[in-house]
């Protein structure tokens, strides 16, 4: 007894035009070969072509760019009394100390969860989907729904690095300058997002369907 | 046509769903949400609307648009000496600190991204709400549609309000009407957003094409 015992457009020959959301009926015969979207001429593809290979490579770059961008620092304060070195996680305890602890946890989430939090979600959904798991499809669309809208807001610290490095800039007193990560930092948010827009969340279903059969 | 080529399914009432390809009837009438019954992606808008709509909320927005670029974001006061910034500002002064890629991708992310998306929803929008079909339609539309993820204004207001409250420790900082602009601007890209339906475009293109 199949689990969802529904009809997909894929089995119909019914493929959606990525382009203008066209739902066209692909002939059996021109599946194999290249076909275009009648209404806006794009290329029709059943799924997302090589999704998973492109979505692996995008996230272990992201994960490689994940090390230098959390070591290395992201901002350089130099002062009369010196220059001070701040990564992400030292910009988040300054803040908490310095008693702003609501900008604190917003910087907190935006800059450290939430990069965290999508690496691992792009590795779930990546490995559930190599590994044709059936385990709580619903549920993993919806974490996919969620990483496409969280995804740009990890971008915050690479604005605030910018904004202060071109405010600061009182030659007597001090002056801010991005350090190395703000590079990485920006890399692994470009990445994160990259390996998620490649990522086809039909995947996760179609593993549900083969398993019914 | 051939019998080998792809044939639109559009007079048909039925959607498949783009997260979990699940084809399923639409309900009769119009103007209603719909929902993916298997994994709850939204399907199809509610309220129909019109272009001209659209068209005000994007001409607003490139006003606003213009005046948040323009106009300085912060302004900070500090030992007699008197800075301000504004979003390009900052892409100038990144650059000018050997942070290249990350003064292009402010640059991007920031202005060329938001600022194109909404000259190209201009140039869709103004000839359809006259009911003229403009050229080039499929490519301007697939170009919106890469664009748009890419815009991140919201993230860069809430990058101003986070240095706001740093600086304010150390100087006396001033938000600018830059600011009051960037917060217009977000309120303006996400009723345009909200409104977007590209499958409702496309509809309104074809008929505009077909009565020329």
């Amino acid at each position: 007894m199949p689990r969802y015992a529904l009809i997909t457009a894929a089995r119909q020959g019914l493929w959606r035009c990525d382009g203008c959301s066209l739902l066209c009926q692909v002939p059996t015969l021109a599946q194999d070969g290249r076909c275009d979207c009648p209404r806006c001429g794009a290329a029709l593809h059943r799924r997302k072509p090589h999704g998973l290979q492109y979505a692996w490579a995008f996230l272990v770059a992201a994960m490689i760019c994940y090390i230098p961008a959390n070591l290395m620092p992201i901002m350089l304060t130099e002062m009369l009394s010196g220059t001070q070195r701040d990564t992400i996680m030292s910009g988040v305890v300054y803040l908490w100390q310095s008693g702003s602890w609501p900008l604190a946890l917003v910087v907190f989430i935006a800059s450290v969860l939430v990069p965290l939090l999508k690496i691992l979600s792009l590795l779930l959904l990546l490995l559930t989907v190599q590994w044709r798991s059936c385990w709580a499809p619903r549920q993993r669309t919806r974490l996919y729904r969620l990483l496409e809208v969280v995804g740009p807001w990890s971008m915050l610290d690479i604005y605030v690095v910018g904004l202060l490095v071109a405010l600061v800039q009182l030659q007597s007193l001090a002056t801010i300058k991005a350090g190395p990560a703000a590079i990485a930092f920006g890399a692994v948010v470009v990445l994160t997002m990259l390996s998620a827009m490649h990522f086809d969340p039909r995947l996760i279903w179609d593993s549900i369907e083969d398993d019914d059969e | 046509m051939t019998m080998q080529s792809p044939v639109p399914l559009a007079a048909s009432p039925v959607l498949a769903c783009h997260e979990c390809d699940l084809l399923q009837y639409a309900p009769a009438e119009a103007g209603q949400m719909v929902c993916c019954r298997r994994c709850g992606c939204p399907l199809q808008h509610g309220r129909g609307c019109r272009p001209s709509t659209s068209l005000a909320l994007v001409l607003a927005g490139l006003l606003v648009f213009v005046l948040a670029n323009v106009f300085p974001v912060i302004g900070l006061e500090a030992g007699g000496s008197r800075t301000t910034t504004t979003l390009l500002g900052t892409v100038w002064q990144l650059s000018h600190q050997n942070m290249l890629p990350v003064a292009v991708l402010v640059l991007l992310t920031g202005v060329l991204m938001p600022g194109l998306e909404l000259l190209c929803l201009l140039y869709l929008l103004l000839p359809l709400s006259l009911g003229h079909a403009p050229y080039g339609f499929a490519s301007v539309m697939r170009l919106v549609r890469i664009l748009h993820p890419w815009g991140m204004v919201e993230v860069f207001l809430l990058g101003v309000l986070v240095s706001l409250v740093k600086l304010a420790h150390m100087a006396d900082v001033h938000p600018g009407i830059g600011l009051w602009s960037f917060f217009a601007l977000i309120l303006l890209l996400a009723g345009n957003a909200s409104r977007f339906d590209a499958g409702q475009l496309w509809e309104r293109y074809q008929t505009c094409r077909a009565m020329h």
